[in-house]
C-alpha cells in the first residue's frame, strides 16, 4: 500500500475518532463548555495539557529547528518546559482555588476593574490569534505533503473538525478529544525517533542512543569536516545574552499562556491543579527529551544520504523528489560538477533545506515503512489540531464570557451563553481558516512571537495578583499596557520595519523578558503611588493561599 | 484557619517554591547557559555535559521538581490540617 493510502486512512480514522468523541461529550451548561465541568482527573488533564500545549512547532518544527541550531536550540527545549515549573508552582493552584472560566476573569475580579478585565481579553485575544495562525500553517504544510491536495482545501478540513467537536462539546469536547490526540501524537514521534535511533546506534530508546552512542561526536566531525561549527558548540548562531533572554521568555510566556492556563480550571480541586502540572510536563518531557535525539540522527543522516551525492542518486530518492515538489527541499548545482554539496556559505551550497521538513520526512529518509510515515502524518494533524481548538476556545470565551457576559450582559441566561459562546467558536475558526491559507510566516517563529507577549502582559499581573497584596488596580492596567506596548512595538520594529536590535543586540524572540522587567516595575511604582486595594479583595487573596474551601462569593464581587 | 497558622502555611509554602526555584534557575539558566562552556570540558557518557544539560538534564529535573512540589504541599496540608 502507498504512503498517501496509509496517510488517508490513519487521517481519517483519528479524525472519525476525535469526532466520536466531540459528539459523545457534547455540553448544554456555561460550566461544561469553558471548564468542562471541573471534573476533569489529573492524569487525563495533564495528557489534554500536554497536547494543547505541544502544538505543530513543537512537533513538526522544533526538531527541526533544533537540528539547524545546535546547542542554540536548547532555547525552545529548556523554555517551553521551564515555563511549566513557574506554571506549576507559581499559579495553577491559585488559579484553580480561584476557580472562574478564564484568565481576564481573574485579572477583572482580582484588580476589580472592567479597565483590567478588558485589557487582559485584548492580551488573549492577541497572543492566541498569533498562536494560531502558526498552528493553522502547520495543518497546511501536512495536509499538502501527505495527502497531495492544496493547501487551502487541506485547512478547510481541518477547520471543519474542529469546528465540529469544539461548537458541540465547548471545553468538555475539547478536553477529551485532546487526551486521544496526545495519546496519537507522542507515538507518532516516538516511533520514528525510536527507529531512527536504532537504526543509526542500536539503541531504540532516544535518550540512552544520543548520549551513550558516538553519533553526536560523529555529527561534531562531519559539521567540522564541512565547514560548518561543532553541532555541540553553544553561541554559535546567538549570542550568550540572546540565548538567555530567549529562554527566560519562553519560560515566561508559557506560564502566561491563556489556552494553557485555563486547562489548570477544569481540575476537580487545588491538589489535582497540583499533580496534574506534574502529570502534564512528565507526558511533555516525553517529546521533549525525544526531540533534541531525533534533531542529531536527522541531522546526521540528511548529510549523509544528501551531501556530495550525484544528481543522478538524488533523483532516484524518492522523498527527495516529493519534496522538492513542495518546495521545502530545493538543489541547485551551482558549480555544475554533477554532485549536490552542503556548505555553510549561500554562495556555494547546493542544498537548502527547511527546517520543517525534519521530522516529517525522518521516515522516509530512514526508509521505514509506509505505515509509520502515514501515523507521523497523524501525528502532525493532532499537534495542530489539539493546540488549534484550545485556541479557538479562549478566543470565544474571551468574547462570549469576558466580554458579553461579565461587561455586557451580566444578567445573561445560561443558554444566551453558551449560545454566544458557540458562535464565536464559529467566527474564530472561520479567521483561523483565513490565516492557514495566507500563513503570516514560519510556524515556530510566529508561536515565539505569542510567547514573548504573553510574557510582558500576563505573567507579572497574575504572579503580582497572588504574591502581593499591595498590587492595585492602577498598577496592573498601567504593567499590562507598558509591557505589551513595548514588546510590540520592539518585535514589529526589529520584524516587520528594519529596526536594529538596539538593546544590546537582543532579537525579537527575546524582548518579552524585557517587556516583563517593564511590566514589573511599572506595576510595583504604580501600585505603590496610588490607593492600596479594597480591604474585600485583600481578603480574597488571603483566600486565594489557602487551598481549602471554595471562595465565599462575596469576595468576588 | 487562625490567622497565625495560615500565615505560617503560607510562609513554608514560599520557603518550598523558593528552594525549588533555585534549583531550576540553577539546572537552566546557570549551569545550562551561563556556564555552559566550562562544564562541556566534562564528559556525559559521549556528550558534553554543558550541551547534554540543555539538551536533556534540565528537562528531566524540571518534571522532578514539579512532583516534589505536589508531594511537599500534599504534606504541608495534611501538616496544617487542610486535608485528612
Amino acid at each position: 500500500m502507498s504512503v498517501e493510502l496509509w496517510t488517508i486512512g490513519f487521517v481519517a480514522l483519528t479524525f472519525a475518532l476525535y469526532l466520536y468523541i466531540g459528539w459523545w461529550s457534547r455540553v448544554r451548561d456555561s460550566s461544561g463548555f469553558y471548564v468542562a465541568g471541573q471534573g476533569v482527573p489529573p492524569i487525563a488533564n495533564g495528557a489534554a495539557t500536554a497536547a494543547d500545549w505541544m502544538s505543530a512547532a513543537s512537533f513538526i518544527s522544533m526538531a527541526g529547528l533544533i537540528s539547524f541550531l545546535g546547542y542554540d536550540g536548547s532555547i525552545y527545549l529548556m523554555g517551553w518546559t521551564g515555563g511549566y515549573v513557574l506554571l506549576a508552582l507559581l499559579l495553577a493552584p491559585y488559579l484553580r482555588k480561584f476557580g472562574k472560566y478564564t484568565v481576564p476573569d481573574f485579572v477583572g475580579d482580582r484588580y476589580y476593574s472592567n479597565v483590567a478585565r478588558l485589557v487582559a481579553v485584548v492580551a488573549a485575544l492577541f497572543v492566541s490569534l498569533t498562536y494560531v495562525a502558526g498552528q493553522m500553517r502547520g495543518v497546511g504544510i501536512v495536509f499538502s505533503r501527505f495527502l497531495q491536495v492544496d493547501i487551502a482545501t487541506g485547512v478547510i478540513i481541518g477547520m471543519v473538525i474542529v469546528a465540529f467537536f469544539s461548537v458541540l462539546g465547548g471545553m468538555k469536547g475539547i478536553t477529551w478529544t485532546q487526551v486521544a490526540q496526545y495519546c496519537i501524537l507522542i507515538v507518532a514521534f516516538l516511533i520514528p525517533a525510536s527507529a531512527i535511533a536504532l537504526l543509526l546506534t542500536g539503541n531504540p530508546i532516544p535518550q540512552l542512543a544520543f548520549t551513550f552512542s558516538d553519533i553526536v561526536a560523529n555529527l561534531n566531525q562531519v559539521q567540522l569536516d564541512l565547514g560548518f561549527q561543532e553541532y555541540t558548540q553553544p553561541f554559535a548562531n546567538k549570542t550568550q545574552l540572546d540565548v538567555l533572554f530567549i529562554t527566560i521568555a519562553l519560560m515566561v510566556g508559557t506560564a502566561g499562556l491563556p489556552h494553557v492556563i485555563v486547562r489548570f480550571y477544569t481540575v476537580p480541586d487545588v491538589r489535582a491543579a497540583r499533580y496534574s502540572a506534574g502529570w502534564a510536563l512528565l507526558f511533555i518531557a516525553l517529546l521533549y527529551t525525544s526531540a533534541p535525539a531525533l534533531a542529531t540522527f536527522a541531522r546526521y543522516n540528511l548529510i549523509n544520504s544528501l551531501h556530495n551525492q550525484t544528481i543522478g542518486e538524488v533523483r532516484q530518492l524518492d522523498w527527495a523528489n516529493k519534496w522538492e515538489r513542495t518546495k521545502l527541499l530545493a538543489f541547485d548545482d551551482k558549480n555544475n560538477n554533477g554532485r549536490f554539496e552542503l556548505t555553510p556559505d549561500t554562495a556555494t551550497n547546493e542544498i537548502t533545506i527547511d527546517p520543517d521538513i525534519i521530522v516529517l520526512s525522518t521516515p522516509e529518509v530512514a526508509r521505514l515503512a509506509p505505515w509509520v510515515i502515514a501515523i507521523v502524518a497523524a501525528g502532525g494533524l493532532a499537534a495542530a489540531l489539539s493546540t488549534a481548538s484550545g485556541l479557538l476556545l479562549v478566543i470565544s470565551s474571551s468574547v462570549a464570557h469576558d466580554i458579553y457576559y461579565r461587561i455586557l450582559k451580566p444578567d445573561a441566561t445560561e443558554k444566551q451563553r453558551v449560545f454566544v459562546g458557540r458562535i464565536m467558536v464559529g467566527f474564530a475558526v472561520a479567521l483561523a481558516g483565513y490565516f492557514g491559507i495566507n500563513p503570516p510566516g514560519f510556524v515556530a517563529q510566529v508561536v515565539a512571537f505569542a510567547f514573548g507577549l504573553a510574557a510582558a502582559s500576563f505573567f507579572p499581573v497574575i504572579i503580582l495578583g497572588i504574591f502581593d497584596k499591595r498590587t492595585n488596580r492602577e498598577g496592573a492596567i498601567a504593567g499590562m499596557i507598558a509591557g505589551l506596548l513595548f514588546t510590540i512595538f520592539y518585535i514589529v520594529g526589529v520584524k516587520f520595519s528594519g529596526m536594529t536590535p538596539w538593546f544590546f543586540g537582543v532579537s525579537a524572540e527575546g524582548i518579552g523578558t524585557l517587556g516583563m522587567i517593564i511590566n514589573f516595575i511599572v506595576t510595583l511604582v504604580v501600585s505603590r503611588l496610588t490607593p492600596p486595594p479594597p480591604l474585600a479583595v485583600q481578603e480574597m487573596v488571603e483566600d486565594l493561599r489557602s487551598p481549602s474551601g471554595e471562595l465565599p462569593p462575596e469576595a468576588v464581587h | 484557619m487562625d490567622k497565625d497558622r495560615s500565615q505560617a502555611y503560607w510562609r513554608a509554602n514560599i520557603a518550598l517554591i523558593r528552594n525549588l526555584l533555585i534549583v531550576w534557575a540553577l539546572v537552566s539558566l546557570i549551569f545550562s547557559i551561563l556556564l555552559v562552556e566550562p562544564l562541556n570540558a566534562i564528559q556525559l557518557g559521549r556528550v558534553p555535559l554543558g550541551f547534554w544539560m540543555a539538551q536533556q538534564g534540565s528537562i528531566l529535573t524540571f518534571v522532578v521538581l514539579i512532583f516534589i512540589y505536589a508531594v511537599q504541599m500534599d504534606r504541608l496540608d495534611r501538616k496544617y490540617g487542610i486535608r485528612k
